[in-house]
């Protein structure tokens, strides 16, 4: 049996859109709605779903930078939503975050020798004298040279800021990243560089990765399982392998066929969904999915399905299982 | 033939020097061919499709070469006459279909802005046409959402507002510049769906512009690839996905993921980064990350040379290095 590194359970993060004159939340904005999965040690979990889907929002909230509304998170076993606020900041070293834009994501004032430096000064890991040292060698680690830690971030292409932000997330030693799309932002031939980078290091480092991405066939490549987001909710989840061959909710299915192939002469079977992902604010009753789904029957539009488990490790939220 | 663009050379005269982001590329897109470009930042794609509508921005110009659209040309013609191609016979599709549309002006107002533009109809008649053109590009209860603003539209129904107001002069080319980047792929699939239709109903010719080679593969006829500025590729889709001659685009496409490989081997890399363009290696552009580089890459530029149909811009397939590759 696999160590549990990461465990969610209920997870949801609600925010308020509009409120009554007297303050009180008038219509709400369900982000992530009841989430629940693991993540094993050394284990690189996929997590895929479009835009709006809540994805984001998920991995902010495990490195702390939201605070959940409801739900519980475990770390090593760890209650981390139960401790307060100064405890809860001593796990944040242990969860790092690498972020989407590699061009916001790093203060444009500082040379990348301060920016990966600085969470290494900030949480006392190492005399000021060896601090240096350190960095030279994290910048090896991510494939940038020694001379080039006195250089601003406007000074790098998109695929070495994201090193930057790669090596900032690794100065601190911690046991998971949550990557937030560290590829959407870069060029084909850049993705590939990043990527091979990210397996490197894990296996390196003994890491353990949260992987956010929209695409597809990305996620595949490093992950090892995945879950499929849908309007805040895990709709499917299984070890990839599986996932892709044997795709069981409806939507997953139709985000797999939506990938465009790389041959010309294979021409496949499309599933076009209709219509676009609902508002999040008013999601629709019972399956978020009905709206769009092909497959839709009597009980979708009454009754919210639950997360079952189908075939070992293969767990699906759809009222055809 | 629709459009022939012969030599074109795009500069921008910067203070630090001149960059030639568009080298002298020639290329024609037959009536109703979907030709796609396809490249990385800084490729030179998007700035040849601004070249073609006369779109383009100081610093940048075109330095030489002729763009003939029907037997006209585009690059001698005044702003006044572009005017009259642009929107009817030309139109063309902006990637960021957040911030092209006017966020202040009814979507069934921009649209007939165009029609009323180039057709001689009563605004009435242009109405009923914008609405037309809002049910055809699929979307619902078109007579409502004229009235919508932009801001009450997703990602993908912007970009379907977009490309119900570039076809609703029925053009006889459409420049779509990235149309999909920016969306979902399950609005992907929708919006390339779309395309495919509208060029079947309308028999019109589509420059697409992209970089995503999925996207190539699924919706081209012919492919062009550029890097740096110069076209280094040039096929129809089959053989290129088949046989990629260009180093160049052997590695884009060995460096994408593929969903059906069940491998867990390395991604294959294309070494280094594009090159600064005001720094450009001598020779081949491409000859700093190359794999099969030679000598001589590095001293002159390849000629864009056609073998069995398939063009390529490479040493490699030089007629004099055949019988050295032969003894390889």
């Amino acid at each position: 049996m696999n160590e549990v590194l990461m465990e969610v359970q209920d997870l949801s993060k609600h925010f308020t859109v509009e409120t009554s004159l007297l303050g009180k939340p008038v219509s709400v904005l369900k982000a992530v709605d009841g989430v629940s999965f693991s993540i094993d040690k050394g284990e690189a979990f996929g997590l895929v779903g479009e835009s709006g889907c809540g994805k984001t929002t998920l991995g902010k909230i495990l490195v702390n930078l939201y605070s959940p509304t409801n739900g519980k998170i475990f770390f090593e076993g760890k209650e981390l939503t139960a401790l307060n606020e100064k405890q809860r900041r001593s796990y944040c070293k242990d969860i790092q975050m690498i972020f989407q834009d590699p061009y916001a994501s790093l203060n444009p004032r500082m040379t990348i020798g301060d920016i990966i430096a600085e969470p290494i000064i900030i949480n006392h890991l190492l005399p000021k004298s060896e601090v240096e040292e350190r960095v030279i060698y994290l910048l090896n680690c991510v494939g940038l040279a020694r001379h080039q830690r006195n250089r601003y971030p406007h000074e790098f292409s998109g695929g070495q800021r994201q090193r930057v932000g790669i090596a900032r997330a690794l100065a601190v030693e911690p046991k998971l990243i949550v990557c937030d799309e560290p590829v959407s932002a870069l060029d084909v031939s850049i993705q590939a560089q990043v990527l091979n980078l990210l397996s490197d290091l894990k296996s390196e480092f003994g890491l353990t990765y949260l992987f956010i991405a929209h695409s597809l066939n990305v996620v595949k490549h490093i992950s090892d399982r995945v879950g499929v987001m849908y309007l805040g909710q895990l709709v499917e989840i299984a070890p990839k392998r599986e996932l892709y061959a044997n795709p069981l909710h409806p939507y997953t299915q139709a985000l797999l066929s939506a990938i465009p192939i790389i041959n010309p002469e294979k021409k496949k079977e499309r599933i076009i969904l209709k219509g676009d992902v609902p508002s999040p604010i008013n999601p629709p009753a019972g399956c978020h999915f009905c709206s769009r789904c092909f497959k839709e029957f009597e009980p979708c539009k009454l009754k919210a399905p639950v997360l079952k488990e189908i075939s070992p490790n293969h767990w699906v939220s759809c009222h055809l299982f | 033939m629709l459009l022939e663009v012969r030599n074109l050379t795009t500069e921008f005269k910067l203070k630090r020097g001149t960059v030639k982001a568009v080298d002298d590329i020639s290329f024609t897109i037959d009536k109703g061919e979907i030709l796609a470009i396809v490249g990385e930042s800084g490729s030179g794609k998007s700035v040849t499709s601004l070249s073609i509508m006369g779109l383009l921005q100081k610093p940048g110009r075109i330095a030489d070469g002729e763009i003939t659209f029907k037997s006209q040309d585009l690059n001698k013609m005044t702003q006044k006459e572009l005017r009259k191609i642009r929107g009817n016979q030309i139109s063309m599709i902006f990637q960021e279909p957040m911030t092209s549309l006017n966020p202040v002006s009814r979507i069934k107002d921009q649209i007939m802005e165009n029609i009323l533009a180039h057709r001689k109809i009563t605004k009435k008649e242009a109405l009923a046409r914008t609405i037309e053109m809002l049910d055809t590009v699929g979307i619902p209860s078109p007579a409502e959402r004229a009235n919508d603003y932009p801001h009450q539209m997703s990602g993908g129904m912007r970009q379907r507002v977009m490309t119900a107001m570039a076809l609703s002069c029925e053009p006889e080319l459409l420049i779509a510049d990235e149309p999909t980047t920016a969306l979902d792929v399950t609005i992907q699939a929708q919006i390339l769906e779309l395309l495919y239709r509208m060029r079947e109903k309308f028999h019109m010719a589509v420059l697409l512009i992209t970089h995503d080679l999925g996207v190539v593969s699924e919706a081209a006829d012919r492919v062009i690839v550029m890097y740096c500025g110069k076209i280094v590729e040039e096929a129809d889709v089959k053989s290129l996905f088949k046989q990629p001659l260009h180093p160049y685009t052997v590695g884009l496409l060995q460096s994408i993921p593929q969903i059906d490989d069940e491998s867990d081997k390395r991604l294959y890399m294309i070494k280094g980064m594009v090159p600064n363009p005001l720094r450009m290696p001598p020779g081949c552009p491409f000859s700093d990350r190359c794999d099969s580089c030679m000598e001589r890459c590095t001293q002159e530029m390849p000629e864009l040379q056609e073998i069995n149909g398939h063009k390529v811009r490479c040493f490699l397939y030089d007629k004099d290095m055949e019988g050295e590759l032969n003894a390889k």
